[in-house]
């Protein structure tokens, strides 16, 4: 290790930002993932290495991953929601590697819903 | 560029790591591995998270959510229930009490919600030897701001306007005692970092050192700057070998990223440090005995004035302060000084890192703003007390500090208002007491710490504690006299006016402030021959109820000197001569029918 400049710092800071997105849990958008056995079975898990493939290469900093259980719609599996800054979750079915491509892309990123692949917006009610 | 999608942010404190963190996290990784998770989902081992009580714990972010108590044999069934099919498993998260709802985000567990985090900002969120982490996570940016942009009386005006005060337990104004070893003259000039945590049970700058030593470094290099230090010197005692790992790793990285050393950042200024182990004794951490330690002397306290501003280590101005004070620079330089002084009170500004042990639900370590009532932290924070037993006093400030009885609860956590009411803030200590705790026993389980403490420089120090010992034994063994009740106040008083140091002078602090609250119970021992809580062993009776006696001859099968007589199916008697109190009768017995009083 090299002796370190203000600058040498200031990067290191920069390539962080996701991790340390990611350890305070603090981003700009929320993909959940929906894997629960239904999920999986139809190819959750593709879907999965297809979207942190792309936040990789596209270096997306502020959008955070996480998985839930099955979210009760299993006949639309593979599923996805995006929950983008304070607007209300959206709910995607029938995903493949390539859509969750576009919708990190378009809903996670630049916060425009991705209408084709849409199925609802809002979460279901708590009782 | 950060691939994984979640990070499992285990703790591995020493609580956590004796309770088999090391472990948990080798078990994590390699169910990680197996499922072909572990380029996705990284293993972080952090320092103390804080909640000691629950440990081994993790937190998985970003979701959030809290596991807690965790063996080896809980991680096949999380990994593949929660990473793989991402259903979090209920059964580890935490509860309140039994029966009550499990909460699965941290930020909503009572614990940790009223906590606010400054000196530990980085618990539970870096891996303490991973230097990249403390930098990801804005460290090193106040020493920049400091080293580019601010002369050093900016920084001490800085650290003045804060209101930081010394955290080891003497409360003086941090940066007027830089300014005072700034103006000092002599050189070179010293700066030393006291990680000699003395007190029993206390383990706030364990903690620190294990969790963020980073934060310590960066603190020293601001103070050695504002004071024009070229060295400085961590004291951490002997006992603390991972917090003495966890530095040396600190030490080393930030030295090969020029962080310590010549030239930092190229502003030419220069500054080095040395880790020097304690010895084992108490008193060492009391400054100038902590400098003659450093010396190579027998570590006694010596006379001040001179203060170590003025003529310290090898008779050169010193600067000496505590590990959370250090840890508090950084983040009032960066963040400023209007910034941590909107913190706490009118004179007591920031927070206060404090070891909630003894009898409380949730003891573990926990920060919290200066002004906070004893209820909050006792109630809100810690839980209350387990087995619904009541609650009776908090003991503060350790050996040398008093307690604050149950009917004072809404006091404030504030330097002056603690010694308002006879106790000390300390540097953190806080032993929660319900009713079955004798008082009397308190004061000399304290005394006993100190006296076997004592250097021996000043006699009444020496030979006062130890007398004062004596005492407080022979009234918890039933053997107390009226006399010595003034023996102890007298003793007490000289013993404080002819100290030299804060060990002596503090010492019979535990034994005044237990008789300004609790002199009932120490006539009780004396007069009645009776402990309140039925702690004293020598003062207890052990006598069978009739009443509810089955005559199941488990006790008379228990007891060590056959002092229990009874026929089967008839009622047992215990007589008294033989009786040594041990209580095991009282313990064996399935019908409460064994009376401790």
């Amino acid at each position: 290790m090299a002796k370190m400049t203000i600058e040498d710092l200031r990067k290191i800071r920069e390539q962080a930002k996701r991790s340390r997105n990611l350890r305070e849990g603090e981003g700009n958008a929320r993909i959940t993932i929906h894997m629960g056995t239904c999920g999986i079975a139809a190819g959750a898990r593709e879907v999965m290495d297809a979207l942190l493939k792309a936040i990789d290469e596209h270096a997306v900093r502020s959008v955070l991953v996480t998985t839930s259980g099955c979210a009760g719609l299993c006949s639309h599996e593979p599923m996805a929601t995006v929950e983008y800054a304070d607007s209300p979750p959206v709910k995607y079915v029938n995903l493949d590697s390539n859509k969750i491509v576009r919708i990190l892309l378009e809903h996670a990123v630049e916060g425009n819903v991705v209408k084709e692949f849409a199925f609802a917006i809002g979460s279901e009610k708590m009782s | 560029m950060e691939k994984y999608r979640s990070h499992l942010l285990v703790c591995t404190g020493t609580g956590c790591v004796s309770n088999g963190a090391f472990e948990v996290k080798k078990a994590l990784e390699d169910e990680l591995l197996k499922h072909g998770l572990d380029t996705e989902i990284q293993v972080v081992g952090t320092g103390c998270n804080g909640f000691c009580e629950r440990g081994p714990v993790m937190l998985v972010q970003p979701e959030g959510i809290f596991y807690q108590q965790l063996t080896v044999e809980d991680i096949p069934l999380l990994v593949e229930e929660h990473f793989l099919k991402g259903r979090p498993v209920e059964r580890l998260m935490y509860t309140a009490a039994e029966e009550t709802p499990s909460i699965p985000l941290m930020s909503d567990i009572g614990f940790f919600k009223d906590q606010i985090l400054v000196a530990l900002r980085n618990r539970g969120r870096i891996d303490p030897e991973v230097i990249d982490e403390y930098i990801a996570h804005d460290g090193y940016v106040a020493l920049e701001k400091v080293l580019t942009s601010m002369k050093p009386d900016e920084v001490i005006e800085e650290v003045k306007a804060s209101g930081l005060r010394g955290r080891g337990g003497g409360g003086f104004p941090t940066g007027l005692k830089w300014e005072l070893c700034r103006r000092a003259s002599g050189s070179p000039k010293y700066i030393i970092c006291n990680g000699d945590e003395g007190d029993p049970g206390a383990f706030m700058d364990r903690s620190i050192l294990e969790a963020d030593p980073h934060s310590v470094l960066e603190g020293m290099t601001i103070g050695a700057y504002a004071i024009g230090a070229r060295y400085g010197i961590l004291y951490v005692r002997d006992e603390y070998p991972l917090a003495i790992h966890r530095l040396l790793v600190a030490i080393d990285q930030a030295r090969s990223y020029g962080l310590l050393g010549d030239d930092i950042f190229g502003s030419g200024f220069s500054f080095d440090v040395r880790l020097i182990r304690g010895g084992g004794a108490f008193v060492c951490g009391e400054e100038t005995a902590l400098m003659a330690s450093v010396e190579g002397k027998a570590g006694r306290p010596r006379f001040r004035p001179p203060f170590p501003a003025e003529k310290g280590l090898w008779e050169k101005p010193t600067n000496i302060n505590n590990v959370e004070t250090w840890a508090n620079v950084p983040v009032i330089l960066q963040r400023g000084a209007s910034w941590f002084a909107s913190l706490g009170t009118e004179t007591s500004k920031g927070t206060k890192i404090f070891s909630l042990v003894g009898k409380i639900r949730n003891s573990g370590l926990v920060e919290v703003p200066m002004g906070i009532s004893i209820n909050k932290i006792v109630f809100d924070i810690g839980g209350g007390i387990p087995d619904d037993k009541e609650f009776k006093a908090v003991q503060i400030g350790g050996p040398s500090g008093g307690c604050i009885p149950a009917h004072l609860k809404d006091t404030i956590i504030d330097y002056e208002s603690l010694t308002r009411v006879g106790a000390i803030m300390g540097s953190g200590g806080l032993v929660v007491m319900d009713e079955t705790t004798c008082m009397v026993d308190v004061a000399r389980y304290f005394l006993e710490f100190t006296q076997s403490e004592s250097c021996g420089k000043c006699t009444f120090c020496r030979i006062g504690t130890k007398r004062m010992l004596e005492i407080l034994d022979r009234i918890c063994e039933g053997k107390g006299v009226p006399e010595d009740i003034p023996l102890l106040e007298e003793l007490a008083e000289r013993i404080c006016d002819t100290s030299l140091c804060a060990l002596g002078k503090t010492a019979p602090n535990p034994v005044l402030t237990t008789l300004r609250f609790y002199r009932d119970e120490y006539e009780a021992h004396i007069y009645d021959k009776r402990c309140p809580a039925h702690v004293c062993q020598s003062l207890l009776t052990f006598s069978i109820d009739e009443e509810a006696c089955t005559g199941c001859t488990l006790c008379a099968r228990k007891c060590p000197v056959n002092a229990i007589s009874g026929e089967r199916k008839e009622v047992h008697v215990i007589d008294s001569d033989l009786c040594i109190k041990c209580g095991e009768c009282y313990l064996a017995c399935r019908f409460d029918a064994v009376i401790r009083e």
